[in-house]
């Protein structure tokens, strides 16, 4: 047994450490974040020519074909370096779901131009009275056509392509489709854009069944946890050195265990939602029995211990910490976003309660 | 990344896995809830059987006796203890902590005298490290230790020793330079528990029970044969001996939890709350989810500790949180159990009422030691800032 990252796993995160930080540094961050969209089209050539757009998708379309693991270890990057822009919502939301259930040749359509670089794509879920929970989809699809409002769907001005998850399946639109409506909805993540986007009889191509949906949402779970983790990794970094270089009483403040002790649990918490994050990668890769519950027990705890440390993280700063300037509260509000998509720690918390206590067939099939 | 086991792990788990379902005691359960001091006869026999068989010390070197198993093959064996609920063994500090201590820093003549009676549970060791004024602060222990002839004259008092009623033998960390740094006149002596001068009082904790002793040595002689590793590098051979503490042993803990959490979740069902059953309240799944997801997390941070030891050949920064990380659950399991049980949480062992003869009145008093025993949480945190995230030294 080996938990833990093999040599070519090492390579692809050291790799891409190393790609982040010269092609998306702080301030190439903000500088996106400040724009509609924040998309950079020079950043998405570049990520696609490291074959990251098509990470996990197959050879034949384009795709890298690694594993999921090698997916969350990209996403554990991503999000140390705060990648703004439609990367999880492309790859990770509208990839892994045109992967899981689109037929080979709406995959040559519109996979292989994702893995291309060349399109990029958005998944519509969310509803004005709806959750997380597939079953409060209310939309539904007559004669072909979609009519109704998504919110909170990310990137949607700058996707080629909407998915949308309706009711009675899971619908493919065109952006340019008239019809269809985008406006933006501001959020407190300034670097991954939110939309609301209604649709006015709207012709939608089928991509599959909404059943289908549990496993490619499980995927964008754990690599929006993984993202989350990377956050954190950051955070506490950033908390670590401030507190070795801040003086106050003639000392650095680290050696104070009233912060020593704050960082140290920014430690444990970072460190077990990165274990619970490779584990439910792990699980989801080789279909194990418990890979649903994996999944929520990574999204609860690093919806918690991203807000915690995110905390801890500008306690530590002080006043510093409170300022524009610095960049903790940037993951601050990416943490704050991440923790409701796709469910916060509540909504897995009860999932996990109905896949445990009420003694259900834990199964990735749940989920 | 493969969580999958070895073809040598399959091989060690089916071997013993044979072995324990031909062996372990049937009747343990009659046994269990007894108190220590009548069970040890049957713990000592327990242990013996599993030298017989070749597993009493598996993670020692197979010269003296063990196995050389991996870290990860001594995680199944615990594992597998823990699945038969098969009984501790009693020489439980010699076989952890004392007899690879002796391995790593003793004298040929050492080894010789003692490994055999730790495998054997003919001699049970005991541990005097703590003192009344060192606890946290190990190293200002003030027993010291006078060369007399050939001997040493130890005088002090230890506190906090697990085994002391019925230890033959004891790890006695003394000063024996009273002159400089404090870590640095420490030595560590193998004391003979029926040594004149040597008064051990069972101390009663919280919970009523006395797991403990306190250890008063008066002008005890101690030969200088019996001085483990050299005179004054006491305070290496202690933290070696301290390294153990942190090590295979946790798989079995989280076994107990697993346990206890499904336990939990069985009580769920049956427990009424509000005119239903309580599996059916909001707020009590939230918190069970919680706490089944931390004892999950806790097991996904032990097996990548593990594995980092495995590769590396150094424990990992994720070893370092794991006391801190269970310790605390604990208590938060516990106090979960008094929730769902209500008023019947109360109830002691004795109580007719008891649900489950009690453990969970007993393990919500007993939770609060975990938080102290073995390196308090604050010291662990001490650990992670200092030589993890490298802050500088606190105190």
């Amino acid at each position: 047994m080996q938990f833990g990252l093999n040599e070519s796993q090492e390579f692809l995160r050291d790799s891409a450490r190393k790609f982040f930080a010269g092609e998306c540094p702080m301030a190439e961050v903000r500088r996106l974040m400040e724009t509609d969209t924040a998309f950079g089209a020079n950043l998405w050539s570049k990520l696609a020519e490291q074959g990251y757009t098509g990470i996990i998708f197959p050879e034949e379309f384009g795709g890298v074909a690694l594993g999921i693991f090698e997916l969350i270890l990209l996403m554990e990057e991503a999000g140390r370096a705060l990648l703004p822009g439609p990367f999880f919502s492309t790859v990770v939301m509208a990839g892994t779901l045109l992967d899981a259930l689109a037929t080979t040749a709406q995959k040559r359509k519109y996979l292989a131009p994702i893995c291309r670089g060349e399109a990029r794509a958005t998944v519509a879920f969310f509803e004005a009275e709806g959750s997380w929970d597939l079953a409060d989809v209310r939309l539904t699809a007559a004669n072909g056509e979609l009519k109704g409002e998504k919110l909170f769907v990310p990137d949607a001005a700058i996707a080629d392509w909407i998915i949308v998850v309706a009711q009675n399946g899971v619908f493919l639109v065109d952006s340019k489709a008239s019809g269809v409506r985008v406006q933006p909805m501001l959020g407190m993540d300034l670097t991954r854009k939110l939309y609301s986007v209604r649709f006015d009889d709207v012709p939608g191509e089928k991509i599959g069944e909404t059943a289908g949906l549990a496993r490619p949402r499980a995927i964008a779970t754990a690599a929006l946890a993984a993202e989350m983790v990377g956050g954190m990794q950051r955070t506490l970094d950033l908390a670590v050195e401030y507190a070795k270089t801040r003086k106050q009483f003639g000392k650095p403040i680290g050696i104070f265990q009233a912060v020593q002790h704050q960082c140290a649990d920014m430690y444990l918490e970072t460190e077990s939602a990165r274990s619970a994050v490779y584990y439910a990668a792990w699980a989801l890769q080789h279909h194990a029995p418990d890979a649903a519950a994996a999944v929520s027990i990574a999204k609860l705890y690093a919806s918690d211990a991203s807000r915690t440390v995110g905390n801890r993280g500008i306690q530590v700063h002080g006043g510093m910490g409170f300022t524009w300037e610095n960049d903790l509260h940037l993951y601050y509000r990416r943490a704050k976003a991440s923790e409701t998509t796709f469910g916060d720690a509540t909504f897995h918390r009860e999932r996990l309660a109905r896949l445990t206590i009420d003694a259900e067939v834990v199964s990735e099939r749940g989920a | 990344m493969d969580l999958n086991l070895t073809p040598e792990e399959v091989a060690f788990r089916d071997e013993f896995r044979v072995w324990l379902q031909a062996n372990v005691p049937k009747d343990w359960a009659e046994w269990r809830e007894k108190p220590l001091e009548e069970s040890f006869p049957y713990l000592r026999a327990w242990q013996r059987k599993l030298q017989e068989g070749g597993w009493a010390a598996v993670s020692w070197p197979k010269d003296y006796g063990g196995r050389s198993a991996t870290l990860m093959q001594q995680a199944i064996f615990w594992e597998e203890m823990a699945r038969l609920e098969a009984p501790p063994m009693a020489n439980a500090l010699g076989l952890g902590l004392i007899g690879p201590t002796i391995i790593a820093y003793g004298t040929n003549a050492q080894k010789k005298r003692f490994i055999p009676g730790i495998l054997s549970a003919e001699e049970i060791w005991c541990q005097g490290f703590s003192e009344p004024n060192a606890g946290s602060d190990l190293a200002a222990l003030q027993t010291e230790a006078r060369l007399a002839d050939a001997h040493y004259l130890v005088n002090g008092q230890k506190i906090w020793m697990s085994y002391g009623w019925v230890g033959d033998w004891c790890e006695l960390v003394v000063r024996t330079d009273p002159a400089v740094p404090k870590h640095k006149g420490l030595t560590v002596l193998l004391v003979d528990m029926k040594s004149p001068g040597v008064e051990v009082r069972p101390l009663r904790q919280m919970t009523g029970e006395s797991e403990f002793n306190e250890v008063f040595l008066r002008d005890v002689r101690v030969p200088v044969e019996n001085v483990l590793g050299k005179v004054n590098d006491g305070w290496n051979v202690a933290v070696s001996t301290l390294m153990h503490e942190r090590g295979a042993y946790g798989a079995r803990l989280i076994l107990i939890f697993k346990r206890n959490i499904n336990r939990l979740i069985e009580l769920t069902r049956k427990v009424q709350r509000n005119g239903r059953p309580a599996a059916q309240d909001p707020i009590l799944r939230q918190k069970l989810a919680q706490c089944y997801a931390e004892v999950e997390i806790m097991r996904l941070n032990q097996l990548r500790a593990f594995s980092r030891i495995t590769s590396t050949g150094a424990p990992g920064p994720e070893g370092s949180i794991q006391k801190l990380f269970w310790s605390e659950l604990n208590q938060r399991l516990q106090q979960l159990a008094q929730e769902l049980l209500g008023p019947y949480g109360q109830l002691l062992a004795s109580d007719g009422h008891a649900i489950d003869k009690g453990i969970w009145s007993y393990g919500y008093l007993r939770s609060r030691g975990n938080t102290i025993e073995a390196g308090t949480s604050e010291v662990q945190r001490n650990i992670i800032g200092h030589f993890v995230l490298g802050l500088p030294r606190s105190y």
